[in-house]
């Protein structure tokens, strides 16, 4: 049956739509659009064009990426869920389960920072309870332009501003993340946010309709005209012209979601709840239609009982409406009331606006009339695109570029001060002090080491997580630079004293239908893969962010790998920082002479050239795999993964948060400034008491991985002399001066504050 | 010696301060809803941090409305414990129960960091498992912290001992006279913008909150109450 078209006479009729191609300004292609019409069997009205244009946006369908995101490994013997739900679910024994995901916002955050970036922590909040679980723990990865750019220091301090304002206030601790700058995020800051909860086994929650005739509760704030295909505009490229696409940023209400948390949380203990989702990208009608096809039932919604924040809201802004901190509910029929009183409890609104049916469609009512009928399942079967993906010219060219002697005639300590005062590698404790790090009284290592630890209360466990992710290697070769985000978030975890347990991933990529992206993307996806297999660490729930470009401009290709790691007993706990004077400091791996793509070669040149540093998986795993043991039988002081800017900042940051100093005396082939900068893949500094070395090299060697002795922990100074040569003498407090002063000054020059 | 800890819509440190008089105390502890009056069962009250209804309006000047509040007053009025942690703190001010008010941070940003504290006063309910002038560290996080009274309010309190905490080193939000935490004449109803619930363990970075949890215990002892 032809649906009625929506009262509003200002709406094209289906005709119109057709001969103007009107779908076009919704982000439907032509063929889209001719598909839309088989699906339906006739013309769609405007509020099914619009429908299926969000439906069928890259953001909620990845039809770009779907064929190359099948490649990841997403199984494994711990995976209670993997992608496809809100987020993914690991089991971590006692009948508890992890429960995290990580979801851009970049779109949004680059035309509306502060709203942008807190709106994109409420989302992912979101994704997360409507698992069943409590939220324990957020972290954020946020790329921008460089801090001489006033506007970039506009984005970056509201972006900062926005996460701060919504994770202290839901009351989620902010405990991590990383912070990078480069010109080539300049127009398109990165906002990336990642949501961590725990929950009980018999707790886990799905975004799934079932049983007909059971009620569909809405919960949460009411609908208003904010937003409005958001989903569709984090699917194009940004332009000038985005600018006045502010209005599909929408304004964050922390409170009212920490109230909405509270209520899900309550009908999850109460057992109330068939299926549950989070009205995000694409809000009602993304939620409704998700649920019914996973359900494999129909849905009709009466949308004149949807509570309603404006008046003479039409369907089609009603159903592609973004409004925050708002829910959708499937109970069993009979248990309204129930709903009703946990709602009422925590003032919130909720109402019933339709059912759950049997003939697999998406049936909307609006004032007695039926305007729009759709086949469930064509919503959520979007086309597919498998594109041709070219390797770029940069590719080739820099295959013969040998990095090394544009930088080794520069003076190591001088090199050291520089690198340092990089924002990229600086301290971010002007961010992270801006985030409530230590709600919840769980957070055991603060923001600032290799990565956070919180602790699980009625066990000896606990939880360690980081984001990572170089575009710069990935850039210059995808497949090494995909596994390097993989390998090195998972030493990251593994220096904290965790055994890495999966992964959450976001791609931000340009525009896919532009082959060298393509390749980018097809390449970071196989490195990654690849490296998740090794290292047993599979892909339980990721988000695609393409179109990241401004004026045809792309970002730098950024997968960035949210990782999660279970520490077995508190004591295990280890962090960056030097502890003892007199402690032995050893280097794990072998150095290279790597500087492609390194922080000194962006620092000191101003771009990057060459080849990323290599990386072996299997020796990976093994020096990972004996990091771990070493760690658990109590022979490690501090451990530090060492990456941008290499041994000579791993070293500082070692020396700096421990307050202490530290003499290293080396001998190595390698010119001074390749053996300090270089950032060879799969290499480790730790640090151990003088009664445990003997016990840990023997380990070390039966365990075949590389190392060396290469100094000891001291009062007060770095000092690092290399074949005899002293090529660095700092005082800490001084260094520590630089790095800790980079970003405060950059932002805030003419303060003393 | 049994607690209470009120929990006002957007109250999020209520199960911290649960926690820690488990793990320090190992005594009853009960979270409140903020509809209910009457707390005269209780022998102190935990007023925990967080944003009670979304810090709209300005912090606590919602939550001085809920009906609890009548059970708190109550309590203070009969010398029972009471104790406000940050927006706890920001809440007895609108309440009128602990003197001044509370400004944003002069820097205009969220702060959260451990924190140098000086105690000022050892004599006090919360504070004699503590030496006088000694330093401990406590973690602080708060948007507005900055407290403010006139200069007679300031001149009675410092009289009267009624600075419990001050700032020691840097002042992380501008407060007056590096205030961090004060008590009422009696010294009976205490605010502090400082979380001793997220120092009660080594692990938390720092334990120099347990004596504060202690010491209360150690009063009610002594004070015949138990």
């Amino acid at each position: 049956m032809q649906p009625k078209q929506t009262t509003r006479s200002r709406e094209p009729g289906p005709e119109r739509i057709r001969d103007r191609k009107l779908y076009r300004e919704l982000g439907l292609t032509d063929e889209e659009y001719e598909r839309v019409v088989r699906c339906l069997g006739r013309l769609p009205n405007w509020t099914e064009t619009g429908i299926y244009s969000v439906m069928w946006s890259e953001h909620c369908s990845y039809k770009n990426s779907k064929p190359l995101l099948r490649r990841f490994p997403v199984d494994g013997p711990r995976v209670l869920q993997g992608p496809g739900e809100g987020a993914g679910v690991i089991d971590i024994g006692d009948g508890q389960a992890v429960v995290f995901k990580i979801e851009s916002h970049n779109h949004p955050s680059a035309v509306e920072p502060f709203q942008g970036a807190a709106t994109g922590v409420g989302g992912i909040i979101r994704d997360v309870f409507s698992m069943g679980a409590r939220p324990v723990a957020l972290l954020n990865s946020l790329r921008f332009g460089t801090l001489d750019r006033p506007r970039v220091r506009y984005l970056f301090g509201q972006v900062v501003a926005g996460i701060a304002h919504y994770g202290n206030c839901v009351g989620i601790p902010t405990v991590g993340g990383e912070v990078c700058f480069d010109p080539r995020y300049e127009g398109n800051p990165l906002v990336n946010a990642m949501c961590v909860g725990i929950l009980d086994h018999e707790d886990l929650q799905k975004g799934v309709a079932s049983g007909e005739g059971n009620p569909v509760i809405y919960v949460g704030a009411s609908t208003g005209r904010d937003g409005i295909h958001g989903a569709t505009f984090a699917s194009e490229e940004l332009s000038e012209a985005s600018e006045e696409k502010r209005p599909s940023v929408q304004v964050g209400d922390p409170f009212k979601e920490k109230l909405l948390l509270e209520a899900c949380l309550e009908m999850v203990k109460e057992n109330l709840l068939v299926g549950i989702q989070d009205m995000g990208a694409a809000g009602l009608t993304c939620s409704s239609a998700e649920m019914a096809a996973k359900g494999k039932v129909g849905m009709v919604l009466d949308l004149d009982r949807v509570p309603q924040r404006e008046a003479e809201m039409t369907p089609y802004e009603m159903m592609l409406s973004e409004s925050q901190e708002r829910m959708l509910l499937v109970v069993e029929k009979g248990r309204e009331e129930d709903i009703r009183r946990i709602c009422d409890k925590w003032g919130l609104i909720c109402a019933v606006i339709g059912r759950v049916t049997g003939d697999g469609r998406l049936r909307l009512l609006h004032k007695g009339e039926q305007v729009a009928d759709i086949p469930v399942q064509t919503l959520t079967d979007a086309p597919v695109y498998v594109r041709e993906g070219k390797e770029p010219g940069y590719y080739r060219e820099f295959a013969a570029f040998d990095p090394e002697p544009e930088l080794s005639g520069i003076d190591p300590q001088e090199a050291l001060r520089k690198v340092l005062a990089s924002p990229t590698v600086a301290s971010k404790r002007w961010v992270y002090r801006q985030y409530d790090h230590m709600v919840r009284a769980s957070t055991a290592v603060r923001p600032g080491s290799d990565a956070a630890v919180i602790v699980l209360r009625g066990t000896d466990k606990a939880l360690a997580m980081c984001t990572d992710g170089n575009g710069r290697y990935v850039y210059l070769d995808p497949k090494r630079g995909g596994a390097i985000a993989v390998a090195e978030a998972a030493r990251n975890v593994v220096c904290s004293g965790a055994e890495p347990l999966g992964i959450t991933d976001c791609l931000n990529f340009g525009n896919p239908e532009k082959p060298e992206i393509y390749w980018q993307l097809a390449g970071a996806i196989d490195g990654m893969s690849e490296a998740c297999r090794v290292l047993g660490t599979p892909v339980v729930s990721g988000n695609v962010s393409l179109y990241n470009e401004t004026k045809g401009q792309a970002v730098l290709p950024t997968p960035v790998v949210g990782m999660v790691g279970l520490i077995q007993s508190r004591r295990h706990i280890t962090t960056q920082d030097f502890k003892e004077e007199g402690d032995l400091i050893f280097l794990l791996g072998e150095t290279r002479a790597e500087l492609g793509g390194s922080e000194l070669q962006q620092v000191i040149t101003g771009r990057i050239a060459g080849r990323p540093p290599a990386i072996d998986l299997e020796k990976e795993k093994r020096l990972q795999d004996a990091v771990l043991e070493a760690i658990r039988r109590g022979w490690v002081s501090s451990a530090h993964d060492l990456s941008e800017g290499g041994l000579a900042v791993a070293l500082a940051e070692s020396c700096i948060g421990g307050g202490r100093g530290a003499e290293i005396d080396v001998r190595t082939d390698l010119s001074a400034i390749a053996f300090l900068f270089s950032e060879s893949q799969s290499r480790v500094l730790l640090s151990a008491s003088p009664d445990a070395a003997e016990e840990l090299e023997h380990f070390l060697r039966e365990r075949g991985v590389p190392f060396e002795r290469i100094g000891r922990v001291t009062e007060g100074r770095l000092r690092v002399r290399l074949n005899g040569r002293e090529v660095i003498d700092a005082g800490v407090g001084e260094l520590s001066d630089v790095w800790e002063g980079a970003i405060p000054c950059a932002m805030n020059p003419s303060s003393t504050n | 010696m049994r607690f209470a800890v009120p929990v006002f819509p957007g109250s999020n440190c209520d199960v911290d301060c649960v926690k820690a008089v488990e793990e320090v105390l190992e005594q009853p502890v009960d979270l409140v809803w903020h509809t209910q009056t009457d707390l005269s069962v209780y022998d102190a009250i935990i007023l925990p941090g967080g944003f009670s209804y979304g810090d709209y309006l300005r912090t606590g000047a919602l939550a001085r409305f809920s009906p609890v509040m009548e059970g708190v007053r109550e309590a203070a009025e009969k010398g029972k414990l009471v104790v406000g942690i940050c927006n706890g703190f920001q809440i007895l001010l609108e309440a009128g129960l602990l003197p001044g008010a509370m400004r944003r941070n002069d820097h205009l940003q969220f702060r959260c960091d451990i924190q140098l504290l000086r105690v000022e006063n050892a004599r006090l309910p919360f504070t004699r498992d503590y030496r006088e002038g000694e330093t401990i560290r406590i973690p602080i996080a708060h948007g507005e912290g900055n407290y403010y009274c006139d200069e007679e309010t300031l001149a009675e309190i410092k009289r009267n001992n009624q600075i419990v905490f001050r700032y020691a080193g840097e002042n992380p939000n501008g407060s007056v006279d590096d205030i961090a935490g004060i008590v009422n004449r009696e010294g009976n109803v205490l605010g502090m913008m400082p979380h001793p619930e997220r120092a009660v363990h080594r692990w938390m970075g720092s334990a120099d909150g347990v004596r504060f949890f202690t010491s209360m215990l150690k009063y009610w002892r002594e004070s015949g109450a138990a």
